[in-house]
């Protein structure tokens, strides 16, 4: 079997795993894992650009809030059908994703974490100036009418868990799609060669400018997807969801589950959530249990969990 | 017995019948010591009401989720001391939704179908309670919120989404405007953070006082993200003789500190809310600018000299000193202005619960039906800061608000009550039409 077979395999089973799971799930972990899979999208649109091109953005959140804002506001103002709000705010993050890119790119390493993190905190802002448009911090609550939706001749409830499940599946499948076929591709390879030796890809005759902010923009454009099935789906936006949080978030579920892999932004999304979830039944201070095993995973797994698995069992793994 | 016998009926391990006697009789003691003492025995073996109280004990809002906390665990342990509910006892179980809306929205699917509860809670900050309303609708689940924000009245939540313990910020602002018009003065400068909670009490308090013949003079938008405050004060007008703040966020002690350096001994009066400075002690050094000052009250953080027997009983049940400091530790300031809003919609939910004769989450609709069916709420000791309206359309209560005057060391005296009529303002906002 090649290496492009059983990597096929794998994250098709992934995929075939999530959707029996539904069948044996309770209730609440249905809906957790819902969660947790529109956010493992988020994570791997972030992995993108941090795993694959080693590019730390420390404001990924604004993408997450361009994609959650652009449906959002659509559907509240403008009463825009839940598909359509659904790719504008996609367009939304891909957007904002480019132009982003046209000045932060200009900028490597440290300065480039500063100038995303202060567009971060740019966007912020505007969310919470604009309040007479977006209640600011209070946020806003979708009308009912964008709680169901026809498409392809069929109809689909938001408030059914089963509907939203399945939903948060196809996205999470897709997005694994794409990945692998970018990171597997030629433009992958190009983004793994940024990685590791810029210059030397310069030198090659490639536009890394280029090829990094295209890379930027297919990470945004993937965050702004989770972002507006996030608000479509949960009926909520709110200016706490662009916080420095956020964007923090998706690194550490990457460094958790393996940076530079598919499945390790899934695996450490799941982990985080549950990890919090369990450890808050117990303390208060579950922030700092997750901190501790952050430290004593960047300590024994520095590349992460799916990362020590590609070094050690599995080269194959994209 | 002889020593024969009572050899004979020594264990294996060397413990004597009469020993094993008085061990079990210890045993049992203990543990009904160890037992909760509000789980009277009679429904001892009856499945206790759940109810969910989604609690700010990290982010933000841990000042106040830390006394929400303790007023709820306190007003379920009177009632599970006066027979529960409808003879069952009460759980109360806690969940910490960050002060975030995304985990609070997962706190709310979490109560409803893991825990299982009957009701949710407790939620103070209004992202938080925006942010969970849609779920809570959806997995229709009774979520009574100890908020105080206008979002309940708006009409933007469901039907399932209750205040009934504190009034709404809209109904606070123009209650007091006729008092402020009247005493401080009708030139009013507002200072206030430039996001929703700003935005409402900008838009509210405008109006009423120019309904008091009164005018707003400069309207000053402080951005959340601010840390110094001094180029904000050359704004005000010379003419002001009010000056209206509702700054909140760490920044506060910062605010007040920089007003009093602005101002020194010449200021106009001026008139805030208590919100900013719950569960900090108003005798700290960087605050004694504030003396003389006016501040909106809930519930009087001080006893005061016509404090009521009820008020008496709330404070020792609740753990709370006559200055408003825990008992326990006096360097710990109660959030006293708001916490009731917990205590009282606890014995609210009783008492709907009651009346709809519920018995399981079968009874949920029944139980919204009697929520619905409230008109009041008389002042007792299920609600001490005082009687109340209730609103069945917008699912809302209305009750007195207190102006104190900062006297020396910090101390609070109320100067003003007012009635629940200033309060009360009209609205098209009708819950009882949407479906179950």
């Amino acid at each position: 079997m090649s290496n492009g077979l059983k990597s096929a395999v794998l994250h098709t089973a992934v995929v075939v795993g999530f959707l029996l799971l539904q069948y044996v799930l309770p209730e609440y972990h249905l809906l957790s894992v819902t969660r947790i899979m529109l956010l493992a999208v988020f994570a791997m649109g972030f992995n993108l650009l941090f795993g694959y091109t080693g590019l730390l953005s420390l404001g990924h959140a604004m993408f997450f809030s361009a994609g959650m804002y652009g449906a959002g506001l659509s559907v509240y103002h403008l009463g825009w059908s839940v598909p359509t709000a659904f790719i504008f705010g996609i367009l939304c993050g891909a957007l904002l994703g480019f132009l982003i890119g046209l000045i932060a790119l200009r900028t490597t390493g440290v300065a480039f974490m500063i100038v995303t993190l202060m567009f971060a905190k740019v966007t912020y802002l505007v969310i919470v100036y604009f309040t007479q448009y977006t209640r600011g911090d209070e946020g806003l609550v979708m009308p009912a009418e964008s709680r169901s939706f026809d498409l392809f001749g069929m109809h689909f409830s938001l408030t059914d868990s089963v509907t939203r499940y399945n939903l948060a599946l196809g996205l999470l499948a897709l997005t694994m799609f794409i990945v692998f076929l970018l990171v597997r591709g030629r433009f992958g390879r190009s983004l793994i060669a940024i990685r590791e030796n810029e210059s030397r890809t310069k030198m090659l005759g490639y536009n890394t400018f280029f090829i990094k902010l295209k890379a930027l923009t297919v990470s945004a454009a993937l965050s702004a997807l989770s972002g507006s099935a996030y608000a479509l789906m949960f009926a909520y936006i709110g200016s706490s969801f662009a916080n420095i949080q956020y964007s923090i978030d998706p690194l550490l579920y990457s460094l958790l589950g393996g940076a530079g892999t598919i499945l390790g932004p899934v695996f450490g999304t799941f982990t985080m959530f549950y990890l919090i979830d369990i450890a808050s039944e117990y303390t208060s201070a579950y922030l700092l249990v997750t901190g501790i095993v952050l430290v004593i995973l960047v300590l024994y797994f520095p590349r992460g969990v799916f990362g020590a698995i590609r070094q050690n069992f599995c080269r194959w793994l994209p | 017995m002889s020593k024969k016998q009572d050899k004979n009926n020594t264990g294996c391990n060397g413990v004597s019948a009469a020993k094993r006697r008085t061990l079990k009789a210890l045993g049992a003691g203990l543990a009904a010591a160890s037992s909760p003492l509000w789980f009277p025995r009679a429904y001892a073996a009856s499945e206790p009401i759940k109810i969910g109280a989604q609690l700010h004990r990290t982010g933000i809002g841990a000042s106040y989720g830390r006394w929400y906390e303790r007023t709820a665990a306190a007003a379920v342990k009177l009632i599970n001391e006066q027979g529960g509910i409808n003879g069952r006892p009460v759980e109360l179980i806690v969940e910490d939704d960050g002060t975030d809306p995304k985990r609070g929205t997962e706190v709310l699917e979490k109560f409803a179908t893991q825990h299982k509860v009957d009701v949710a809670y407790g939620t103070l900050f209004s992202h938080v309670v925006i942010g969970s309303s849609p779920r809570a609708g959806e997995l229709k689940l009774p979520y009574v919120v100890c908020s105080e924000g206008h979002h309940v009245a708006s009409g933007q939540l469901n039907r399932y989404v209750f205040q009934p313990g504190i009034t709404d910020v809209r109904s606070q602002v123009i209650s007091m405007a006729p008092w402020i018009s009247s005493n401080l003065g009708k030139k009013v400068t507002m200072i206030f953070p430039d996001f929703a909670f700003g935005h409402d009490h900008r838009d509210y308090f405008s109006q009423a006082i120019a309904d008091q013949g009164g005018e707003v003079l400069e309207l000053i938008a402080v951005p959340p993200t601010e840390t110094s405050f001094t180029r904000y004060f050359p704004r005000i007008p010379r003419d002001t003789e009010v000056l209206y703040h509702v700054m909140v966020g760490p920044g506060v002690l910062t605010f007040v500190k920089e007003m009093g350096q602005h101002f020194g001994k010449k200021r106009p009066e001026i008139f805030g809310f208590i919100d900013s400075l719950e569960a900090v002690d108003l005798a700290t050094p960087q605050l004694e600018f504030l003396e003389g000052t006016y501040f909106w009250e809930g519930s009087p953080r001080y006893a005061q000299s016509n404090q009521t027997e009820f008020d008496k009983q709330y404070r020792a049940a609740v753990g709370v000193d006559d200055s408003g400091a825990s008992i326990a530790d006096p360097k710990d300031i109660s959030t006293y202005s708001h916490m009731f809003s917990c205590w009282e919609s606890l014995f609210i939910i009783k008492e709907a619960m009651e009346l709809a004769g519920y018995r399981s989450a079968a009874d949920k609709t029944a139980f919204i039906e009697a929520m619905e069916s409230l008109q009041k709420f008389d002042q007792g000791l299920a609600h001490p800061q005082g009687n109340k309206i209730f609103n069945p359309k917008l699912h809302q209560s209305f009750g007195h608000q207190h102006i104190s005057k900062v006297g020396s060391g910090g101390v609070l005296e109320v100067v003003h009550k007012t009635s629940i009529e200033d309060g009360i303002y009209d609205s098209d906002v009708d819950y009882t039409k949407m479906a179950l």
